[in-house]
């Protein structure tokens, strides 16, 4: 379970739609499976199939993030023509079996569908996405 | 020597929870073999037989390894080096 405000579920949609046709991808940070701070992340690959975050930018915010007591509760990302459920790169190259994989699909633009998985060691789970 | 290491969460279950450790090494690939013998799985997490996994990102006070001298980067007292997995998908 993973818990969202409705302004971040919002922002997440938002974001999808900007970065379209390119996915785009972004952080949840916060406790307990409760996401507190939302951060955009620009998805260097700009790509309609793929997305990488930078790593020295990871770096530096996961410095940050020992520093304020936050845990990387969620990573989003979007699926512009696909619905939302890991791609088989998801699984394959998902390194943070701690966090929340949320998917935004775009593939019917008026609905768009969010939901959250875990991914560990190519197991996919999905996880209930709570709205406060 | 002492070189300071950021253990990412992915790995902390390995290290007890501790996200910074301290190890020795005068490279970074004795480094990691160091670290896998005080905290067994952990080396093998970072590498394998063929060198740093392709999905770890490994820097020295800041800098990618890939960038200077890969796994024979030198290290020095109280460097710091960060081991980051990649944050990428489809």
């Amino acid at each position: 379970m993973i818990e969202l405000t409705l302004a971040q579920r919002d922002e997440i949609v938002a974001h999808a739609r900007e970065d379209c046709p390119n996915e785009c991808v972004g952080l949840l940070l916060g406790k307990d499976q409760r996401a507190e701070r939302l951060l955009r992340m620009e998805n260097v690959e700009h790509s309609p199939l793929n997305y990488r975050v930078d790593a020295r930018e990871l770096l530096r915010i996961f410095d940050e993030m020992d520093t304020l007591g936050l845990e990387l509760v969620g990573i989003y990302h979007s699926h512009t023509h696909s619905p939302a459920r890991p791609s088989k790169t998801d699984i394959d190259l998902a390194g943070y079996p701690d966090a929340h994989y949320l998917i935004v699909s775009l593939q019917d633009p008026e609905r768009p569908d969010l939901r959250a998985f875990f991914i560990v060691d190519g197991v996919v789970e999905e996880q209930e996405v709570v709205l406060r | 020597m002492a070189i300071l290491v950021y253990i990412p969460t992915p790995f902390r279950d390995l290290t007890g929870g501790s996200g910074h450790v301290q190890a020795n090494g005068a490279t970074i690939a004795e480094l990691i073999g160091d670290l896998e013998h005080r905290y067994p799985g952990l080396g093998q997490r970072i590498a394998n037989a063929d060198g740093v996994r392709h999905h770890v990102n490994v820097f020295v006070n800041g800098q990618e390894m890939r960038l200077l001298a890969g796994e024979a980067t030198p290290l020095a007292d109280d460097d710091e080096v960060a081991f980051i997995p990649a944050l990428v998908g489809g």
